[in-house]
């Protein structure tokens, strides 16, 4: 069987999950394709992955309402054991990527991280993944029948629905270690704007903005009229203009919408880690010979308090002509 | 107390990569302690330095250039070293059980190492090595406060900040931000040469291989790089916006 670890959140199925399910189907391995889903009140996610699957494993406890790793990665670990599962996939999220870690010492099985292509050749998984901060692509091959496999977010394409009934769904029993790490208080990044994982347009900022005002002029005021979702480099993270969710990079999030604009960014490599399978690159810096440059499709040398105002001028009066027209 | 850090070697991040014979070429180019595990070393540091009684062993698993690595973390002022000398690519998940036996043989009571390695993009060794000891890890964190034997902190979750509480033994992942590490100062310099680097063999450990590398290939996807002036804003602007429309569809 292979098991599909479901990611969910207000009690909705994260999309990535619909690329993991696709992974699944791909991979060509037999046996039913089955979804996990963990978690407490979660009925509602059971019935809204069960037409894209198999079949349907629901752990519905209340001490599973908060996610801890180590808790997660018991309980799968559990029932990819009892299902006798050879294949575990989780989407490459940070959490993810931390369960998945866990779930494949727990099963002493090999872990293919973060991959962009995972396939079956002749009993032995083949995948492909970025290394090297994401500037070179590795082939990898797992060395262990089971093998848990965490998948990059945004590669797959959403499966559908098989067509057929719906997968059954089936309640399981958990032992349920209790959590250790205690979380004495959170700030959640709340926003209404498109998640920058989705966007097909990103508008990044970085210090050449030159402070949280001119970041929400700029940045936020392009976006606005392109419906794009907002990033910030590191810097502009750590200056506490922005909040970390919107951070692109190696420590951040990766990217690869159709089109990036760099706006007052500088180019590092840890940056571009996060950013360079994006499909069109736009660089907006003063310094021609910012690192950005190299690695941009189309770039203007100048100032982001002059260029991007024009922009977003432009693109209004666009708008307004055409609603009038 | 003993705390381990986790170390590798990597290549500078200011180098670029160049792939040959499917491997990346790494010679003659700088080779440093991967940033994010050097965030551990300095956390390390910071902890005995506000009061904890620690003795601060850093470990390193891979070929014999390690060294130079393990020496700077003797520098910055770690107490000991451990390297387990290797040519072979261990992957992380049998990287950890390596580290696991360390830390259990040297009854460490906290381990830190990088939150994502420079080298294999990968997250795993932080969590992995936890799940084999049985201990909770803190992965991301961004500020750090042992009080006793509890620890405590912040740490960036996927959606928010959170602020955690948990009593050691625990794996301490690290990043930028989480501090600033320090220089070497000459006389630690010389001091670390003093200092002990017990070699290990990994044979010594048995550890099997889950992953094997087929090796790499450079990405070579070409950008077309059409740089324009923007001093005449308006103008500047413009032709991107045309471009946008017409090569992206945005605004179509
Ligand atoms: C372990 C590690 C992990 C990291 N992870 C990340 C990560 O995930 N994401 C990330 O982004 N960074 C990361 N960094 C930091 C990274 O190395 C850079 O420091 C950071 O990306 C720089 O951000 P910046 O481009 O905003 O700032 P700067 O490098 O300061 O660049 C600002 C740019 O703005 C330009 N500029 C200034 N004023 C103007 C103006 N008026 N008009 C036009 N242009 C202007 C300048 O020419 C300059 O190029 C990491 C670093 C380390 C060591």
């Amino acid at each position: 069987m292979i098991l599909v670890v479901v990611a969910h959140a207000d009690g909705r199925v994260g999309r990535s999950t619909f690329g993991l399910i696709a992974a699944a189907r791909q991979i060509g391995r037999s046996g039913p394709v089955t979804a996990l889903v963990l978690g407490s009140g979660v009925a509602g996610v059971a019935t809204e992955i069960a037409p894209y699957v198999d079949q349907v494993l629901v752990a519905d406890r209340e001490e599973l309402a908060q996610y801890d790793p180590q808790v997660w990665a018991a309980a799968v670990a559990q029932i990819a054991h009892e299902g006798e599962a050879d294949t575990i996939l989780l989407t490459a999220s940070r959490s993810g990527r931390e369960s998945s870690a866990r779930v494949a010492v727990k099963l002493d099985a090999a872990l293919l991280e973060d991959v962009v292509s995972v396939v079956d050749r002749q009993g032995a998984l083949v995948a492909e993944r970025y290394s090297c901060l994401a500037r070179v692509t590795e082939r990898i091959e797992a060395l262990s029948p089971v093998v848990v496999v965490s998948v990059k977010p945004g590669i797959f394409a959403a499966a559908e629905p098989t067509g057929a009934e719906p997968g059954e769904q089936y309640d399981v029993e958990l032992a349920v270690p209790p959590a250790r790490v205690r979380v004495t208080g959170k700030v959640r990044y709340a926003t209404d704007r498109i998640a920058l994982a989705d966007a097909d347009v990103v508008v990044s900022g970085g210090r050449g903005v030159g402070d949280a005002a001119g970041f929400e002029r700029l940045v936020v005021g392009l976006a606005d009229q392109l419906g794009a979702a907002v990033g910030a480099t590191r810097a502009v993270v750590d200056a506490g203009w922005r909040p970390y969710s919107e951070q692109v990079g190696q420590t951040g999030k990766t990217v690869q919408p159709k089109v990036y604009i760099a706006v007052g960014i500088s180019g590092a490599v840890q940056h571009l880690s996060g950013m360079n399978k994006s499909r069109l690159i736009v660089a907006i810096n003063k310094d021609s010979e910012a690192p950005i440059f190299r690695v941009c499709d189309f770039g203007i040398v100048g100032n982001v308090e002059s260029v991007v105002p024009a922009m977003i001028e432009q693109i209004a009066a666009a708008r307004l002509s055409r609603a009038g027209s | 107390m003993r705390i381990l850090a986790i170390i590798r070697q990597v290549l500078d991040a200011e180098e670029s990569v160049y792939v040959d014979n499917r491997t990346v070429d790494l010679k003659g180019r700088k080779l440093v302690m991967d940033t994010m595990d050097e965030y551990g070393v300095e956390e390390a540091l910071r902890i005995r330095e506000r009061g904890a009684e620690a003795e601060i062993v850093v470990v390193g698993i891979g070929p014999a250039r390690f060294e130079e690595a393990l020496r700077s973390a003797l520098s910055m002022g770690a107490d000991r070293a451990i390297h387990v000398e290797t040519d072979q690519e261990v992957d992380p998940i049998a990287l950890s059980g390596v580290v696991a036996a360390i830390a259990r043989k040297e009854e460490a009571q906290m381990i830190f190492c990088g939150g994502q390695q420079a080298d294999w993009d990968s997250q795993a060794l932080g969590a992995a090595v936890a799940e084999h000891l049985d201990w909770p890890a803190l992965t991301w964190t961004r500020k750090l406060e042992l009080k006793g034997t509890t620890l405590a902190g912040q740490r960036d979750a996927e959606d928010g900040v959170e602020s955690f509480e948990v009593d050691l033994p625990a794996v301490v992942t690290t990043q930028q931000d989480l501090n600033e590490p320090r220089y070497p100062t000459l006389p630690n310099i010389m001091k670390a040469k003093r200092k002990e680097i017990r070699r290990e063999t990994l044979e010594s450990f048995g550890v099997a291989l889950k992953v094997r590398s087929h090796g790499v290939e450079a990405q070579n996807r070409e950008r077309l790089r059409e740089v324009i002036d923007g001093r005449d804003a308006a103008a500047a602007a413009s032709q991107l916006v045309a471009m946008l429309r017409e090569k992206a569809g945005v605004m179509a």
